[in-house]
């Protein structure tokens, strides 16, 4: 079998902050084969954006990276400058949470996206305008031809962030990282967006890296489910088996804490107690240990390993790790 | 015109004999009636033309004493715009407010006293405190303004930060800055406790809030409004959450009301289009079952311009000639259920009316 699209292998990032390390991806291990859809489901400060970022290498030249990320069969940490920008749009491209702020407010949006396919691929502006013109009527944007002329500012923000998808496609690449790209929409722009993402990575054969806070929304595009806490992996598996038979305590008490039909009136919500990590501080041992429901004494002193609860569902708790060896 | 029906008064808790209450356990607590804002605009520097817009244009409602009232609606529906309005922190164009059957600002109930009953929480909970206060000053500063002496008032504030779950000898002296997003809310809330107020208008208060932490403020506010038999205006685009929050549910659209009614009975059969397709929006939870088809395209417009007739017929899949013209008035469907589409009218015209 060939490498998989995606191979991130003990990604590491730490920021330096006075004189603190923060370790804000802590041995983070991602496959993605072509035509997949993994999400990064975590809350903030676990780590998604951070190591979805890392992929791009879009952090400053202060943090300190580790581990491999090879996309596409190229080592991504020893890329030149002119490597990068070649990377950049040509193999992996973005999807930011506001689009607001990811457009030049100052120029068309059409020529935005014009001026990234001329760049890449060489062609005249105007053969550049006529595949940002096909880029929009893909991403069904209404009457295209006059919505190349608009500026950002001149566009709802749905519309926005569907110009954003047409310019990640702009010049064709294989992996599209998605950056909590609908939590700014509407909930009836949301699932217009989501659907629009779920059919382009299908008919292009995307490998997509979907960053968000909201499990219904990892749901409906995701084949996989990856949840992150302090930094980490906690838990990875398909999609099903993650909402129907999740293993870590902590992946049970996001599912349970959350309002939905069966919530009985009147009852009260079974919450995680406690906040989310502090990076800076972070507890010896499993970071999730404190607010655990489920906490052994070992959980305190070292950090679990991955365990496989069947192919292709690990877990990073110790009970998972008894749970296998006893059954 | 009662919405709210003897029926569904006896679903709603009954309050302990309570000195501030003036008009009794019949009169509504809030009673909003005509309420309009429109925020005038230049459109540009060169035009002497003025666009305005409507942002709440013209619209009825009630609450209950002692119930919930969640209010849902996407981006430029006017329901932030609503609570403003009631809190009086922006001026409507016209409408009556009445609080406990008072007038507010009036002389029976100036504007002073009303704020002491009802108090809000925003979403941001980091730019609505005073970044230079410390967490006890910042709850205390409300009693003090009041009259009362420092040192009840840091009483009262230590009480209440027992009471939403943060310890005063660690809290206390805190800094916003200093504590997390989650703890945040909390010091919001307690804040708004402050001075015994007998309605909470909470305008996306967990909107912000990690989902861990989200769970734990909603039971917080539960047991809060047990305690101290509050009134709560929900404000959320989160259907799940207000459908946990809410007695009653209001659903608005454009700076109008769609739809409004016992929760149940508007989260389970919504009779506006719109509602319909703001339930069937949620991301679907079952993997084997994901959504097929956007339930509405494209985006709510823009409420400068609103469309003419029903202000969602642009977006409506059961449209007819009908609704772009003439503006469909709340229909009442069965107990205290008002739904704002002509569908829900048997005597409105609408051709599919005809058909079924």
């Amino acid at each position: 079998m060939s490498a998989p699209m995606v191979d991130v292998q003990r990604l590491t990032v730490d920021f330096a902050v006075g004189a603190k390390t923060i370790r804000a991806a802590a041995g983070v291990d991602i496959e993605v084969e072509k035509g997949e859809t993994l999400a990064l489901l975590g809350e903030s400060g676990s780590g998604k954006s951070v190591t979805l970022r890392a992929l791009m290498r879009l952090h400053p030249k202060s943090a300190r990276i580790g581990g491999a990320i090879r996309i596409d069969g190229r080592d991504v940490l020893k890329m030149t400058a002119a490597e990068l920008s070649r990377y950049r749009g040509g193999i992996v491209s973005m999807v930011f949470q506001d689009p607001g702020l990811a457009f030049d407010p100052v120029y068309r949006v059409g020529d935005q996206i014009a001026e990234a396919v001329v760049r890449h691929t060489g062609v005249s502006f105007r053969a550049a305008r006529a595949r940002a013109l096909e880029l929009f009527e893909r991403v069904r944007i209404p009457s295209p031809e006059r919505r190349l002329d608009n500026y950002p500012h001149e566009m709802s923000g749905g519309m926005r962030q569907r110009a954003m998808i047409a310019l990640a496609l702009a010049c064709r690449p294989k992996v599209l990282l998605a950056d909590e790209p609908t939590t700014a929409l509407d909930a009836t722009v949301q699932i217009q967006v989501l659907l629009l993402l779920r059919e382009l990575q299908r008919e292009l054969g995307l490998a997509v890296i979907f960053v968000t806070h909201d499990i219904g929304v990892a749901v409906e595009v995701a084949d996989r489910i990856a949840v992150m806490y302090g930094g980490r992996i906690v838990e990875l598996g398909p999609c099903a088996k993650i909402i129907r038979a999740p293993a870590h305590p902590y992946t049970q008490g996001l599912l349970m804490s959350r309002a939905g039909d069966g919530t009985a009136k009147g009852g009260r919500l079974v919450a995680i107690p406690g906040s989310p990590p502090d990076l800076a501080n972070l507890p010896p041992g499993c970071a999730f240990a404190p607010r655990c429901s489920q906490v052994i004494e070992a959980c305190r002193k070292a950090t679990p390993t991955a365990a496989a609860i069947e192919a292709g569902h690990i877990a990073c708790c110790l009970r998972a790790h008894n749970q296998r060896r006893y059954s | 015109m009662s919405m709210i029906r003897e029926s569904d008064r006896s679903r709603i808790p009954k309050l302990a004999a309570d000195p501030q209450d003036r008009g009794g356990p019949g009169t509504p607590l809030l009673s909003v009636g005509g309420l309009i804002k429109h925020f005038g605009r230049t459109t540009g520097l060169l035009s002497q033309g003025r666009s305005v817009v409507r942002a709440v244009d013209g619209i009825d409602f009630e609450v209950a004493k002692g119930e919930t009232l969640g209010i849902v609606g996407e981006s430029g529906c006017g329901k932030s715009t609503t609570a403003r309005l009631i809190m009086q922190i922006i001026v409507p164009d016209a409408g009556d407010i009445l609080f406990d059957g008072e007038e507010v600002g009036s002389h029976a109930l100036s504007l002073g006293e009303f704020r002491q009953q009802a108090q809000m929480v925003f979403q941001d909970s980091y730019s609505s405190l005073n970044p230079r206060l410390t967490v006890e000053d910042t709850i205390a500063f409300g009693p003090r303004v009041h009259g009362l002496s420092r040192r009840t008032a840091i009483a009262r504030a230590h009480d209440l930060l027992h009471r939403v779950g943060l310890e005063p000898s660690r809290f206390a002296g805190c800094y916003p800055h200093e504590i997390s997003g989650g703890q945040r809310q909390r010091v919001n809330i307690a804040r708004s406790l402050a001075l015994e107020p007998r309605l909470l208008i909470l305008d996306e208060a967990v909107s912000a809030l990690d989902k861990s932490v989200e769970a734990q403020v909603l039971n917080l506010l539960l047991d809060l409004k047990e305690e101290f038999g509050l009134t709560f205006i929900f404000i959320s685009h989160d259907l799940n959450v207000v459908r946990f929050m809410s007695d009653r549910v209001m659903v608005m659209y454009l700076g109008k009301v769609a739809e409004v009614g016992p929760a149940e009975s508007i989260l389970a059969l919504p009779r506006h289009p719109y509602t319909q397709a703001l339930l069937a929006s949620m991301p679907s939870m079952d993997p084997d079952n994901r959504t097929q088809e956007a339930p509405v395209s494209g985006d709510p417009p823009n409420p400068i311009n609103p469309p003419s007739g029903c202000r969602f017929h642009p977006r409506c899949k059961v449209v007819a000639t009908l609704c772009a013209h003439s503006e469909p008035a709340p229909h009442d469907v069965g107990a205290g259920h008002l739904a704002a589409c002509h569908l829900a009218n048997p005597e409105s015209g609408h051709p599919r009316l005809a058909a079924a």
